[in-house]
């Protein structure tokens, strides 16, 4: 059956795991016109959703969006003012917390201070009722996978914040239940430290067949680990898209705006081919051009989003490309590996463009108030209605 | 120096206020009885050294040779331990209520707890009295209600010293296990659904656990002022219920017998020092552990 979800990548020649893409797969989770209130305050908004079973989905949105509520709901500590959840086809609006196939790993952690850290991992395991050899040498996998072997005896209280989240990740891996909710689960982790355990996330996640759900306010971590990132604001999903798409083909200026750096011009739009439209963005400059598979009508106003690292700087004015645009140097963000350029345009609009620095610092030849120009391709950008 | 004069405060209050009385009742006790006042001797008039020369156990002695005493202590400490396993009953669930209670009904419900207190702790169980006797409203109400056809005997029982025990000290029962209760976070109970366990026991596994520090300290609270009462088995236990805190009143008042009463609240102290020193001892040990 699951071999369905896979499709054929002609580019990659791989198999590509895509139970979305598929009309006849059947979802994990079922999110149906879901809203909960809180007394008058809204926190999730009719929302819908789809998450199918192995997807490692990742919730991505300000603070106070709604995405620990929803986790609650799916753990069982809070039920739907309206609207439906399912899970594997069954509503569980009925089913105590107690009785899901789902863990949860607390945003708080919610660690039992009475207990020791290895009680703490061993503490579903033996409401299970497993015998005391087989808890004992899963506390030790989990110990091993967190790296907290040296912690084992201490209590929640003599360890430090990334070890105590440790703990908490420990503990809702150990049942290795279906389903796993895991609220920010790295945040306090050092970046070496974390991008081990996503590793080891992702590993689990092949190893076992489990469904992750996973909340994070690090997107770089959303793009390395998701199979899929649902964007949220105040309680409705924006977008749900994979990390890729999310980030190459945004369908709202927030979503852009949301998810790395994007440069938006906004201006109205005039057809000038088949998919092909020209952004009026300046009265006294020649307008843009660019694609988009979406239809657009004549005088529609619009906004273009374009990441820094798509839009060319140079010195000469180049020749053959798609959209130039001329400017001065307002400001350069020295980060490394990247230069960024802040560009602004006679119009007043600040355009940003980043470069990789192959070159070292003293080389580079343009600096602070030049005239500069700046080009992209017609494809570089996407066009977007609202 | 500043740390000195820092701990020097409390150290003197308990010199002032335990420590000294302590060695007064203790030189009592040593002393024998005379007809005089004070009524006993020897005192400070007769000279330091006289008078600790004329010190001697004798009162101790005579403690184990009359049986009422040690059956008194023996009978006091049965009706503290149960009381206290009674008002803990009774204070937990209490307790537990108003943790759960929405935030803004605790401060009503701490009051309602409280508000015995307002009223002498006196009139309180006389009023008890009233209710308890064979004329009292409970027989009344209950025979109203058809329930029974002849009136209960209560008062002057061990029953009627359990309720006036429980009644009075259920606040210390009821304050520190709340307060234990109310700094637990709420999502250790969610923790613990979500990782298996039903309501009950996440109850045994996760709340009690972590309230036992309130439970321990309400056990004492009630514990240790029952063992000594006087009030409450005086004027609800009525004759038959023997203990140490009536022995005492009566060997001070009736007897006048200071020596002996001094020896009866020496020993009386030793049994309280026992368990809290034992609990102490054990706090120390489970902290040295946990490091
Ligand atoms: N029990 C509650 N009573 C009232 N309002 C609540 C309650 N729980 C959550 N909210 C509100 O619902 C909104 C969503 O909360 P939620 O905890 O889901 O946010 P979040 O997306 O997880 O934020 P963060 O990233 O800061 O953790 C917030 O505005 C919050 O104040
Ligand atoms: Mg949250």
């Amino acid at each position: 059956m699951r071999a369905a979800h896979f499709f054929w990548d002609a580019s990659l020649n791989t198999p590509v795991f895509a139970p979305w893409a598929d009309p006849d797969a059947k979802p994990l989770i079922r999110f149906q016109n879901v809203t909960k209130s809180f007394g008058d305050f809204t926190a999730i908004d009719d929302l819908t959703l789809d998450i199918f079973e192995r997807e490692f989905f990742a919730l991505l949105g300000p603070s106070g969006c709604g995405k620990t509520t929803m986790m609650r709901m799916l753990a069982g500590f809070e039920e739907p003012t309206q609207g439906r959840i399912e899970l594997a086809g069954r509503d569980i609006a009925a089913v105590p917390p107690n009785k899901r196939a789902v863990n949860m790993m607390f945003q708080s952690y919610a660690l039992f201070p009475h207990l020791s850290v290895w009680e703490n991992i061993a503490f579903g395991l033996r409401r299970e009722g497993k015998d005391k050899a087989a808890i004992a040498a899963r506390v030790e996998d989990m110990l091993k996978l967190t790296r907290l072997q040296k912690f084992a005896r201490r209590k929640p209280h003599q360890i430090s914040g990334g070890q105590r989240q440790r703990v908490a990740l420990a503990r809702s891996l150990a049942k290795a239940p279906k389903l796993l909710l895991l609220d920010e689960p790295l945040g306090a982790l050092d970046a070496k430290l974390r991008e081990d355990t996503q590793f080891e996330l992702m590993d689990i996640q092949e190893k076992t067949g489990t469904t992750f759900v996973i909340v994070t306010h690090d997107q770089e971590e959303a793009m390395t680990v998701a199979s899929r990132i649902a964007v949220m604001d105040e309680g409705k999903i924006m977008q749900v898209d994979t990390p890729d798409r999310i980030y190459e083909v945004p369908n709202s200026v927030y979503v852009a705006d949301f998810i790395g750096d994007v440069n938006i011009l906004d201006g109205t739009l005039t057809a000038n081919g088949e998919n092909s439209f020209a952004l009026h963005y300046a009265p006294d400059q020649a307008p843009i051009t660019a694609r988009s598979d979406r239809p657009f009508t004549d005088g529609q106003s619009a906004h273009l989003a374009i990441r820094p690292e798509k839009v060319a700087i140079h010195k000469e004015k180049p020749e053959g490309v798609d959209n130039l645009l001329s400017g001065e140097v307002l400001d350069i963000a020295y980060l490394g590996n990247l230069s960024t350029y802040h560009v602004r345009l006679p119009g007043g609009q600040v355009v940003k463009a980043q470069i990789a620095n192959t070159r070292r610092l003293s080389r580079r030849d343009i600096t602070w108030e030049d005239k500069v120009w700046i080009s992209w391709t017609f494809t570089a950008g996407v066009l977007l209605d609202q | 120096m500043r740390r000195a004069a820092l701990i020097a405060v409390p150290y003197a209050w308990l010199l002032a206020l335990f420590l000294v009385p302590f060695a007064i009742v203790f030189k009592m006790s040593l002393s024998d009885i005379a007809i005089a006042i004070p009524p006993y001797t020897p005192t400070l008039k007769d000279g330091l050294a006289e008078m600790i020369r004329a010190f001697d156990f004798e009162n101790y002695v005579f403690l184990t040779e009359d049986d009422l005493y040690w059956k008194a202590y023996l009978s006091s400490l049965k009706i503290a331990a149960i009381a206290t396993v009674l008002t803990l009953l009774v204070g937990y669930p209490m307790a537990y209520g108003m943790a759960r209670a929405p935030e803004e009904w605790r401060p009503t419900l701490m009051m309602l707890v409280i508000l015995p207190f307002w009223t002498s702790f006196l009139i309180r169980v006389y009023a008890w009295i009233g209710i308890l006797s064979t004329e009292g409203f409970l027989n009344q109400f209950l025979l109203w209600t058809g329930l029974i056809s002849a009136p209960l005997t209560i008062l002057n029982t061990a029953a009627a010293v359990y309720i006036g025990i429980v009644y009075t000290y259920l606040p210390f029962m009821i304050l520190p296990i709340y307060a234990a209760l109310d700094r637990m976070d709420g999502s250790l109970i969610e923790a613990a659904e979500d990782l298996g366990c039903s309501r009950l026991s996440a109850f045994w596994l996760v709340t009690f656990p972590l309230s036992r520090g309130g439970v321990i300290a309400g056990c004492l609270l009630v514990f240790i002022p029952a063992l000594g009462e006087f009030v409450i088995p005086s004027l609800l236990g009525g004759s038959g219920t023997l203990m140490i805190g009536k022995v005492l009143f009566e060997e001070f008042f009736n007897n006048r017998d200071w020596p002996v009463a001094s020896a009866v609240a020496v020993i009386l102290l030793l049994i309280l020092i026992i368990p809290i020193v034992l609990f102490q001892l054990n706090q120390q040990k489970q902290a040295e552990a946990d490091r």
